[in-house]
This record gives C-alpha cells, structure tokens and sequence, in this order.
C-alpha cells in the first residue's frame, strides 16, 4: 500500500481506504465473533471482510491486493472453511449424533459460549468472505483477458 | 439399534467432505480426485443395501440431527420409498463415476467435475433422506446448481447456452417451491413434513392448499421436465457431458423432481381424486408428446433427452393412478429407467469419445469397430421398448395392466402407443448407428477403453435381469417396502412422529 503506486484511484481515495479498511477489517471480526450475542454472524462477517479487500482492490487496483491475498490463498481457505464447518459436525459424533453441541456451553451472553456455534461462525466466515473475494477476483481477472482480445 | 441410526446422515456428509476434500487438497494431483470419488461412489451403494436391510426390519428410521427432537429440530427419516430411492441414485452415480475415469481425461481441471459430482450426489441424497421440507429445498438447491455448473463443463457456446437455459429454468422452479414453502409454513408453523401433514389433517380444508399445489406442481415439474415445463431439458442434456446427461437423467430429475412430488402428495398433503387425474394427464401428455418429439431427432443426445421426457411420464403417470399395482409400476420403471437411460447416455458418451459425432446420420456400422457399445445399446434400445425379458417390459406391463384394471382404457391406449413409438426412433437409432454400411474414414475407429466398456456392460447385465425384482422373495424387501409408504398416505405422519419417540 505505498503512496507512489500509479495504479488505482486518486489520492484522496487511496488515503482514505487505507485509513478505513483495517477498521472495516476489524468490524468485520467483530461480527463474527459475536455472532452467536448479536445480530449478524458468519456469513454477514464473512461478507464484511471481503468488501474490505474489494475495497482495496478498488482503490489500489489488483497488483496490490493479489499480493497481500494470492488467489490460491482465498481458494485455500474457501475450501478450509467448508472442511472445518464439516469436521465440527462429523466431532458431533463423539457426542452420539451428527451436529451435536459437544463443548461446555459455558454461560449465557457471554463471548466464550454456546459450545460450538461460535466455531461454525468462523468456518462459515472463511468460507464466505473467501468465496466472494474469489468471485470478485474471477470478474476482474476475466474483464480484462477480455480486453486483452 | 442405535450405531446402525449413524449411517443415516453419512449419505450427505461423506460426498460432500469428499468434494470438500479434492478441492482443498488433491487438485494438485491428478489421479486422487477420480480415487476418492470412485470409493465414495462404491461405499455408498453398500450403505444404501445396508439401509434396505435396515428398513426390512425397522421399517421407518428417524435421525435427529444435533440430539434435537423433531419436530423441532431437523429430522431425517429413512423409509421403504427413501431407501429405494437412495439405492437408485446411487447405484446410477456408481457406474457413473466409473465411466468417468476414462471419460473425463479428454477435459482439463478434472477435480473441478469431481467436486461438482459429488456434490451432486451429495444433493440427491439430501432430498432424498431429509424429513423438513425446508432442509429439502436448501439439498434440491445444492443439486441443481452442481448440475447446472456441469452442464456447462465443455465451455463451448452450446454448453453456456444450455446451462443458462438450464439455470433461469430451475431458479423459476426454485421460486415457485420456496414460495410453496413460505405459504405452507405460515399456513401451518412448522417444517417438519410429518408434523406439516399432522397440523393440516386437524385444520378444515381450505383454498391456500389449492395454490401450494399449484405451486409445488409448477416447481417440481420443472425440475422433473414433465411436459409444459420441459423447455430446458433437451438443450441440458445435449450439451453437457455423457456422465453428466446420464446423471441427471438417471438421478437429479428423479429425486429433486419425481421424488419430492410424490413425497409431498402422497404423505404430506394427501391424494385426491382430482391430483390423481391431473398426474395421469401430466403424465400421458409427456409419454406422448416427448416420444413424437423424440422420433424425428437425429442428434442422438436430443433424441434420449426427449425419450426421457417420455419415460418419465410412464412413471407420472403410474404412480398417479394411485392403485398399488399403478403404483408398484410407477415406482419399478423409476428404477428401471434409471438404468437403461444412464446406459443410453453412457453409450451416446462412448460413441462420442471415439468418433467424435453425435448426429446418427454420420454414423454407420459401428457394430463391428464398437461390438461391447453395439451390444449394449442394443440391450438398454429393448429395455427402453419393452422387449420381453428385458426389465423395461415388466413395469410397462405393470403400469399398462393398472391402468386397464383401473378402468382407464383410454390411458392404456395411450401408453402402448408410446412405447410402440419408442421402439420405432429406437430401430432407426441401431440402424443408423450400428448396423449398415461403414462411412468412410471410420476405419480407424476404437473400442472405448476397459473402464468405460466394465461400466456398461454392468449396466445392461442389469437391464437383462431387472425382472428379478419382482420376483417373490426379492419383491418384499425392496420394491414392496415403497409402494407401502406410498400407500400409507397421510399416515405417514403418525407413522414418523411415534418413531420420534422411540
């Protein structure tokens, strides 16, 4: 994210998407975090945190942004988060059935609860915003092998 | 009793950690993806005999999903029917899958095509086992964009065409089925099938159930490919490639469309007179004009794609009858057709990949250069007709014997003609193909490899023994346990809710 980068949007835009994206970043982990006190969840943090990278691609073009997130890392962890979301249900078994809530569910409206539910907002969070990056990834990299003909 | 329950969600879980798997970790290397699918395929024909086992001696099983009790939570039920559609999906998937090995080397990123497979199988399951019709939307989802995808697997203009036909198709029939859904759940406050059955038997009847049907009829037909909603089936099926057509032939339609129709009806909303007649109308007006449709194609995919539009008005029409042997018929030539047209597909597939041509009138004498291809069309060609000993000739027979029995001559009628119909397009298919003269620069033409030829030749093996299913002994355990739960109706309420219990 240096300043003398030609590529992107103006300066004003790319000040102020550096300024903002680590913030959205952070909402975005809040989200999921407390997605099972809150309104919100996975999928909503997952989105969260995908627009924070297409913002940057926006601004910065996507030399930037594939270097601080490669397309095989966002298709690593789309593929993660889906394997993570199963294995916790398959753990379900040493409960006696699938999907079962196997951890202490601790205490009400606190962040540490509700067993399990937290952890699937995390697989499901990787999945998502993993996911839709890559289908951002896949619209810009085809729009311009496009132009290319 | 309780370790065996376990098996129930496997039919779900395993395809889809399977696709999970080869697209996180054996995409790098090249023969994992058509090992883990092949394994996957074969484990889980053996769990669907063991769950047929299972039924014959529980007859219904219910899974609560995370130790919650449906209704509340998310059942699934394993039932006769289920295990019998279980058995045929997966049976057709198996073979599927084996004929993919060879086939599928002529495309590139081959883990992309096994992931999207299971998660096709993984979809079929899903409706297939699931007892909350709200579940069964999200599985019937996962199936028709996995199939959509696959159908648009070769790229070429023609595939994206029919894969975009394919897809605004299936999403108008997803609408019309989560519509259905919205008003059931709000005319009824649950989800649970059994339990939805339950609440509408205590309520008097009203006109909301007229327009769910109407709904449900729309969106399941669409899926099915019934006749008025048939539009985008004979592009999808020509153009996707050979595992592919003869997957969604032999199990998507089936289990998102017939499956789920006859689920609904049957055990959730309860026949009338009325739907029977409007059924055994879809049902002969798609025998009739698919098989019309059919006789004057000479694109071989085209002309299966319009046979199974008429073979599954065969099966519509059966079951719509709603006397057991209607019923019994309906049900047999699901699975027989099932059969004979995955084999159909897979020999217009194995033509393909050593010709390269699907028009019948380039073809020409292939009967020498293709004898396992020739031999095999030629079974499954009299099993789609009706040739006796062939399987396809007991559940015609069957589904002809109940509609006379039945007192519906005009109906019986109707069906001889259509199979009179088929067995006309299906000579000229083995002439045109097979027999006559050799077309020049065919002289170099090659059997298809061993993998594909084991697949089809396991499959007309089928097609040439079928019969035996009805035999006394085998008929109890499989096909009677089905047309039970059919017959059983709205019972099938009290019948899950009281294994909740247990």
């Amino acid at each position: 994210m240096n300043k003398t980068n030609e590529k992107g949007m103006s300066l004003i835009v790319k000040t102020i998407t550096r300024l903002t994206v680590g913030i959205m970043l952070l909402y975005g982990i809040y989200i999921i975090s407390h997605g099972h006190l809150t309104p919100g969840g996975g999928f909503a943090g997952g989105v969260i945190i995908a627009l924070s990278f297409v913002n940057l691609m926006l601004a910065y073009g996507k030399e930037v942004t594939l270097k601080k997130l490669p397309k095989g890392v966002a298709s690593f962890f789309e593929g993660m988060g889906a394997i993570l979301f199963l294995g916790i249900a398959l753990l379900g078994f040493t409960g006696g059935y699938f999907f079962f809530n196997f951890i202490a569910k601790g205490e009400p409206f606190r962040l540490f609860s509700a067993g399990i539910i937290p952890l699937f907002n995390i697989a499901i969070s990787l999945k998502v915003g993993a996911g839709l990056f890559a289908i951002f990834i896949s619209l810009v990299l085809l729009k311009i092998e496009a132009e290319k003909k | 009793m309780k370790l065996f329950v376990d098996i129930i969600p496997l039919f779900v879980a395993v395809p889809m950690a399977g696709a999970f798997l080869i697209a996180l970790v054996a995409r790098k290397i090249k023969w994992l993806p058509a090992l883990i699918t092949n394994i996957i395929t074969i484990g889980l024909v053996f769990v669907s005999f063991f769950a047929v086992k299972l039924i014959n001696i529980h007859k219904v099983l219910v899974y609560d999903v995370g130790a919650w009790k449906p209704p509340m939570g998310i059942g699934m039920v394993l039932d006769g029917f289920t295990v019998f559609m279980l058995t045929t999906v997966n049976l057709a998937a198996f073979f599927v899958a084996i004929y993919s090995i060879n086939y599928v080397e002529r495309f590139t990123s081959k883990w992309k095509f096994y992931t999207l497979f299971l998660f096709m199988i993984a979809g079929a399951n899903g409706v297939v086992i699931t007892g909350d019709i709200f579940n069964l939307f999200v599985f019937l989802e996962i199936a028709s964009i996995a199939s959509c995808s696959l159908i648009a697997f070769g790229t070429e203009k023609h595939d994206l065409e029919a894969a975009f036909k394919y897809a605004v198709m299936s999403g108008v029939g997803s609408l019309f089925i989560l519509l259905s859904i919205v008003l059931l759940y709000s005319y009824t406050s649950t989800l649970n099938m059994a339990d939805i059955s339950n609440v509408l038997a205590q309520k008097d009847p009203n006109n909301i159930i007229l327009m769910i049907s109407a709904l449900l009829i729309m969106g399941f037909g669409l899926k099915a490919g019934l006749v008025p909603f048939h539009g985008c089936l004979p592009d999808a099926y020509t153009s996707a490639p050979a595992p592919v057509s003869a997957m969604l032939a032999g199990a998507i339609t089936k289990s998102l469309g017939l499956y789920a129709i006859f689920r609904i009806f049957y055990n959730v909303i309860g026949m009338n007179q009325a739907l029977s007649s409007i059924f055994m109308f879809f049902g002969a007006l798609s025998m009739i004009v698919g098989v019309i449709l059919a006789i004057g194609q000479w694109d071989f995919k085209r002309l299966l794609a319009y046979h199974s539009i008429s073979q599954m008005g065969y099966i519509v029409m059966g079951i719509g009858l709603g006397t057991p042997l209607g019923i019994l018929g309906g049900l047999f030539h699901l699975f027989n057709h099932s059969v004979f047209k995955t084999l159909l597909f897979l020999n217009s597939g194995s033509i393909e990949y050593a010709t390269g041509k699907r028009d019948l009138q380039k073809m020409g004498g292939l009967s020498e250069q293709m004898p396992v291809t020739s031999g095999t069309c030629l079974a499954a060609s009299m099993a789609i007709s009706g040739i006796p000993p062939f399987n396809g000739f007991w559940s015609k027979f069957i589904i002809i014997i109940a509609a006379v029995q039945a007192g519906r001559y005009g109906y019986a009628f109707l069906a001889v003609l259509a199979s009179i119909l088929t067995l006309a397009s299906f000579t000229k298919v083995m002439k045109y193909a097979f027999f006559g003269k050799l077309k020049d620069g065919a002289n170099s033409v090659k059997e298809a490899p061993f993998l594909i030829k084991l697949s089809m030749t396991s499959l007309a093996v089928i097609c040439i023994t079928g019969g035996i299913l009805l035999a006394p002994g085998v008929y109890e355990h499989f096909l009677k346990e089905a047309v039970d739960v059919i017959l059983e109706g709205t019972k099938y309420s009290s019948v899950v809710l009281q294994a909740v219990l247990k």
